[in-house]
């Protein structure tokens, strides 16, 4: 090892394994005061750190490489791809109504996004986004918004735990819990629901469903309040956030990032808004803005886009309960080629197909059963050809991608995760600051690596 | 770069300093912090410590966590729990075999073998019945597509939860794990259907229990038959088709 010459001093992107010549120290269970009595004896400033990907502070697996001259990081880079799972490449082997079994695990935070995005995509291909009932639409609605509330708490409170505030992540988790419990008895899983399906949702809501959410959403907000009075005015939250992560609407725009990180600087870019799917047009929200660019306005966004998020919810819960009062309406497009033949009721027995479901097919119509059982093995056609359909993700814009060879499975299906993109601005963010500031930064950009690495 | 100086990249240009005043706890529960505007200035002046009421409001909460295992919270009703194959009301399995779990299941968590029934061994209504029924509960992802796909709602998934063991051959359920218990009444399989009937009329909910002839028919062929003794009992209502 030399002391490494000025001109190929090599960068923390360097190629793998070339060191350059440079003094390397590994740290595996080693003593410290070795490592650190060596390198005060090469007085070299420039050192690597390896960040993650096992860091309580990265969102799960992600890896930062950071360069850094004492406190300062002079480059960061992120590594990602601990967390790959194959999911596009599996959706490829399944039918369509399989892949949202598959697409709902990548943002796991936020699988109810997917879920619809997803389906809206398949949707488009088939042609049949008029002909979905208007109650399955409004579901997804309520379910999306609850989720937004949800993926925002989980953001906040790590956020907030990573920064020393625990009481921060157990509120915010407390809170998310009234969500999953919501989530619970509507879908029967706490995440990962696979409830929305290629032409509406699985089944209806249970009875009590809007009273049940009504119930909880004066408790949910109750605990945004508290988080926002622990964290908004806080000297030590504030010290901490403002200034740090500073990313001017011209980086966010040429680093294609969105959402939160996009309206933190500025720009109310919102989807729902701009090109509103599933009647969003119908709702009344606003798309909050802040221009300070750092992780303090967007900690400062999320907290007023919960707000609206439970102000869509109510109004959803509105129309849903007006549906309730004139009897009962589809939840799954009429057409039996397409409509997954869920029927599902609780019994004693638990849940299952409902005995009326199994007396028409199995007892008298030989022609539902015909397309039962052709649903269920072979899955329905989806026209050739291509569709990409964007939505409003938590994170920034979910994009999907799907490509048809008028099988029964997608030929291509890729998702444009809003955690993947905006994640490139990590080192915009971090480049300049202190290693402490890439905590917050990271945490600001509220990356989900199950999204990330798909 | 290596030789960038960390200036003007990470940090805005002028970071907002915000000077705040560290004040007394007092009177701050009743804050109301839903919106940032139409605060009073005594709020305003306390924000800051806000936090501190949150956390005195705190200790005078319910306490939120539960006390798994000692304590065990019901789930919901939709809840997706281990699966359940269950019977008709005369005690004959509900499973055809034809397989469309296997096929709806995107994690191919389920296995299935159909056998033919016999008069000798009748296990379900009609021609044939699930011989071998696998779950694999190391692949299963509870979406419950296996459930939906089920044309005679012999698959079911309960609320029980607890699902955790050892071994992976252990978390594989065979059908002797999954077929739900017989309940008081009922004749275990297998059995002829109840006399004049069709799979259909088991379909379409007609037959209510077991007959007489079932109930000797198990008597001939198994006497030891434990589910005999309540499915036998004169003070049961008297099964049959509808
Ligand atoms: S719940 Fe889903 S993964 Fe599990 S066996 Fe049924 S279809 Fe397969
Ligand atoms: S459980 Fe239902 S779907 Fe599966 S093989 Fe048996 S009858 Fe068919």
């Amino acid at each position: 090892m030399s002391t490494p010459s000025s001109t190929s001093r090599p960068t923390a992107t360097g190629p793998a394994g070339d060191t350059g010549g440079a003094r390397e120290y590994t740290a595996t269970g080693g003593d410290w005061d070795e490592i650190s009595a060596d390198a005060m004896a090469n007085p070299d400033e420039r050192i690597v750190v390896n960040m993650g990907p096992q860091h309580p502070s990265t969102h799960g697996v992600l890896r930062l490489v950071l360069e850094i001259e004492g406190e300062t990081v002079t480059e960061a880079r992120g590594g990602i791809g601990f967390l790959h799972t194959g999911i596009e490449k599996n959706m490829e082997y399944r039918t369509w109504t399989q892949g949202v079994t598959y697409c709902t695990r990548m943002d796991y935070v936020a699988p109810l996004f997917q879920e619809v995005g997803y389906c809206l995509a398949v949707e488009k291909l088939l042609d049949i986004t008029d002909d979905v009932p208007e109650r399955a639409t409004l579901i997804r609605v309520m379910m999306m918004e609850l989720n937004r509330v949800a993926s925002h708490l989980i953001a906040l409170g790590t956020g907030g735990n990573e920064l020393g505030a625990t009481t921060m992540m157990t509120i915010a988790f407390t809170a998310r819990e009234d969500i999953l419990k919501i989530f619970e008895s509507i879908t029967g899983l706490r995440m990962n629901h696979a409830y929305i399906r290629p032409g509406g949702v699985a089944v209806d809501l249970p009875p009590g469903a809007t009273q049940m959410v009504r119930e909880y959403i004066p408790q949910i907000r109750d605990r945004i309040g508290q988080l926002e009075k622990l964290s908004l005015k806080n000297p030590i939250f504030l010290g901490r956030l403002q200034g740090v992560g500073y990313l001017p609407l011209a980086g966010a725009m040429a680093l294609g990032a969105a959402g939160p990180i996009l309206r933190s600087a500025g720009l109310p870019f919102d989807l729902r808004k701009s090109q509103p799917y599933c009647g969003y047009e119908t709702y009344d929200f606003e798309v909050p803005t802040h221009t300070d660019a750092d992780s303090y306005a967007r900690v400062v966004l999320r907290f007023k886009e919960m707000r609206e998020s439970l102000k869509i919810v109510q109004q959803v819960l509105d129309r849903l309960e007006a549906q309730d009062r004139k009897g009962k309406h589809p939840v799954m497009v009429a057409d039996k080629r397409i409509a997954w033949p869920a029927q599902l009721s609780v019994g004693s027995d638990g849940q299952g197909n409902s005995l009326d479901h199994i007396r028409q097919i199995m007892g008298s119509s030989m022609e539902a059963l015909i397309h039962h059982f052709k649903l269920v093995t072979e899955g329905f056609r989806v026209p050739a050809g291509q569709v990409y359909q964007q939505i409003e993700h938590p994170k920034g814009v979910l994009g999907v991608h799907l490509v048809s060879d008028g099988g029964t499975r997608p030929y291509r299906a890729h998702f444009r995760d809003p955690s993947f993109n905006n994640l490139q601005t990590l080192g915009m963010m971090c480049e300049g600051g202190t290693i402490a500031d890439v905590v917050v930064a990271v945490a600001s950009i509220d990356p989900v690596m199950g999204g990330v690495d798909r | 770069m290596a030789d960038s100086t960390g200036k003007g990249r990470g940090r805005s240009p002028e970071p907002r300093t915000t000077k705040t005043a560290m004040g007394a706890t007092h009177d701050v529960q009743n804050f109301d912090v839903d919106s940032d505007e139409d605060k009073s200035a005594l709020e305003e002046f306390f924000a800051p410590v806000a936090g501190f009421g949150v956390t005195m409001a705190s200790l005078f909460r319910p306490v939120v966590t539960e006390q798994y295992p000692f304590e065990k919270k019901p789930t919901a009703p939709r809840y997706h729990g281990r699966h359940q194959l269950n019977r008709h009301p005369d005690g004959l399995e509900k499973c055809i075999g034809c397989e469309l779990c296997a096929w709806a299941c995107p994690a191919d968590a389920i296995y299935v073998e159909a056998g033919n029934n016999t008069p000798d061994a009748q296990y379900a209504p009609g021609e044939r019945y699930g011989k071998v029924y696998q779950i694999n509960y190391l692949r299963c992802i509870f979406c419950g597509l296996c459930i939906e796909a089920c044309p005679t709602r012999a698959l079911t998934m309960t609320n029980d939860y607890e699902l955790a063991d050892t071994t992976r051959e252990k978390m594989i359920f065979e059908k002797d794990q999954l077929l739900a218990p017989l309940r008081s009444g009922m004749l275990s399989a297998p059995h002829p259907m109840v006399e004049g009937t069709t799979d259909g009329d088991y379909y379409r909910g007609a037959v209510t229990g077991p007959t007489a002839e079932q109930v000797d028919w198990v008597r001939e062929h198994r006497p030891e038959d434990p589910s005999l003794e309540s499915a036998a009992d004169p003070g049961r209502a008297q099964g049959g088709k509808r």
